[in-house]
């Protein structure tokens, strides 16, 4: 159970409306741990700074995180957390293990603001 | 205009919310501003079970309520808060803030403490969360099963490689001297088990792979011999090195980059206190954090009293 004040995706269906729903979506996937709690937090500091882009989590051993697991771009990820940047519904962009808040602000704004 | 505290503290973890406990409560005006997670270092620590009076709880959970006190107390605190410019020498110490603003302070506390130390070779970036990790208990489950190389020599090292020898196939241990640096007892249990096989004498040249981590290339310091340990992943814990590099050149420095500070936390730059593992000590735990937090805020007390303030 992750204990962020983030939105949690915990079904096929969340995630499913999720990606449906918003042009820009940041998904952290992870656990509780030192690696994956920096950059939830991360995230909840950009919510305002990043209006167009929807925030969420998964956890890592939660009913809908074989959706992550399966990708195949995360096959050689050995890191946690693993966190996806979707763009139109489409996978964009996927990293492994902890990031700094820089890392995570130069993929939002390459992705998601055309180089911002 | 510049905004104007009784004291900026840098660094929001322990050290700099213990400060900002004993400032808050004396009312003294005081901004806490991290470069990063309040937190610090307990954030990276899953398990605490040497904080008195705390039964074993995670790092996260201590700062957490060190944070909560220290804002119920009055202090402003600011996270992802880039300092892009500081005169510490100048009176009141100005900052100049990532977002273009000012902030001035009477005194400051320097407790910006340290991070895991890395190797700073490309290929190491490369392999980051391919093969690379700092985190065993986090990356653990990943490589059961399959060969691994832990580098590293000290008690957190062996301890890991402990921790990790029951999922991984082999652990080889790859370390820079020709004896560990770690407990007694650990040393003996890491000898002793089965999986663990050991590397002495090694500098760690080069990562290579592919799309993931393959090998861990190193050279014998004494023989020149070169050895490639093929592995599918390797964890670093090679020490920490102290958030020191903005204050080189303003206050003085060890050789090893921590600040040289007094019985009371003073440097030697009227008003400005270091606290926490960023300064010269010989242990680094939460409990000498928490107490060099609350020696330089008093001392800073008394300092802004003298100045009749
Ligand atoms: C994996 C791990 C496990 C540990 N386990 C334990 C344990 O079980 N028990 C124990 O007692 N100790 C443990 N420790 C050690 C303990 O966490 C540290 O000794 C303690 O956190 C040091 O506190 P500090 O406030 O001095 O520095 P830190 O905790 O390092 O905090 C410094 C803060 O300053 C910020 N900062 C850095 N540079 C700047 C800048 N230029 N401007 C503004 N802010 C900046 C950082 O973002 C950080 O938040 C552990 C450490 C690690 C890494």
């Amino acid at each position: 159970m992750l204990q962020t004040g983030l939105e949690h995706v915990e079904s096929q269906e969340s995630f499913e409306s999720l990606l449906k729903e918003h042009e820009n979506v940041m998904l952290c996937c992870g656990r509780m741990g030192p690696m994956c709690l920096p950059v939830y937090d991360i995230m909840e500091n950009l919510r305002d700074e990043y209006p167009e882009v929807a925030f969420r989590d998964m956890d890592f051993d939660g009913p809908a995180s074989h959706l992550v697991r399966r990708l195949p771009e995360v096959r050689s990820f050995t890191g946690l957390p693993f966190t996806l940047y979707y763009k139109d519904g489409k996978l964009v962009e996927a990293t492994s293990s902890i990031q700094t808040r820089s890392q995570v602000t130069s993929n939002l704004d390459r992705l998601y603001r055309n180089g911002g | 205009m510049a905004h104007h505290y009784d004291v900026i503290v840098l660094g929001g973890g322990p050290a700099g919310l213990t400060a900002g406990i004993y400032l808050g409560r004396a009312r003294a005006r005081t901004l806490i501003l991290d470069a990063g997670t309040i937190g610090g270092q307990t954030v990276l620590s899953y398990s605490v079970a040497n904080y008195p009076g705390v039964e074993e709880t995670s790092g996260r959970t201590i700062s957490q309520t060190m944070l909560k006190q220290a804002r119920g107390f009055g202090c402003e605190i600011r996270a992802y808060t880039e300092v892009a410019g500081m005169d510490l020498r100048a009176d009141p110490k100005r900052f100049r803030l990532g977002d273009g603003s000012e902030v001035t302070g009477e005194a400051v506390i320097i407790a910006t403490g340290g991070v895991p130390r890395r190797f700073g070779l490309a290929s190491e970036e490369r392999f980051v969360g391919r093969g690379i990790s700092y985190c065993a208990t986090c990356d653990g489950d990943f490589f059961t099963e399959r060969p691994i190389a832990v580098v590293g020599g000290g008690n957190s090292a062996l301890e890991e490689a402990l921790a990790l020898a029951r999922y991984a196939s082999k652990v080889t241990i790859i370390h820079e001297f020709d004896h560990f640096q770690a407990e007694p007892w650990i040393i003996e249990e890491v000898r002793g088990n089965p999986k663990i096989r050991f590397l002495m004498e090694q500098e760690v040249l080069d990562f290579e792979g592919g799309e993931k981590l393959e090998k861990v290339v190193s050279v014998h310091k004494k023989t020149g011999e070169v050895s490639a340990t093929v592995v599918d992943g390797c964890f670093v814990f090679i020490g920490y090195v102290p958030n020191s590099g903005p204050f080189e050149g303003v206050v003085s420095l060890t050789e090893r980059g921590e600040i040289r500070t007094d019985e009371s936390l003073a440097t030697d730059v009227p008003g400005v206190f270091a606290a926490g593992d960023v300064r010269a000590k010989r242990y680094r735990q939460i409990t000498t954090a928490v107490a060099d937090g609350t020696i330089a805020a008093l001392s800073v007390l008394e300092s802004l009293r003298e100045k009749g303030r």
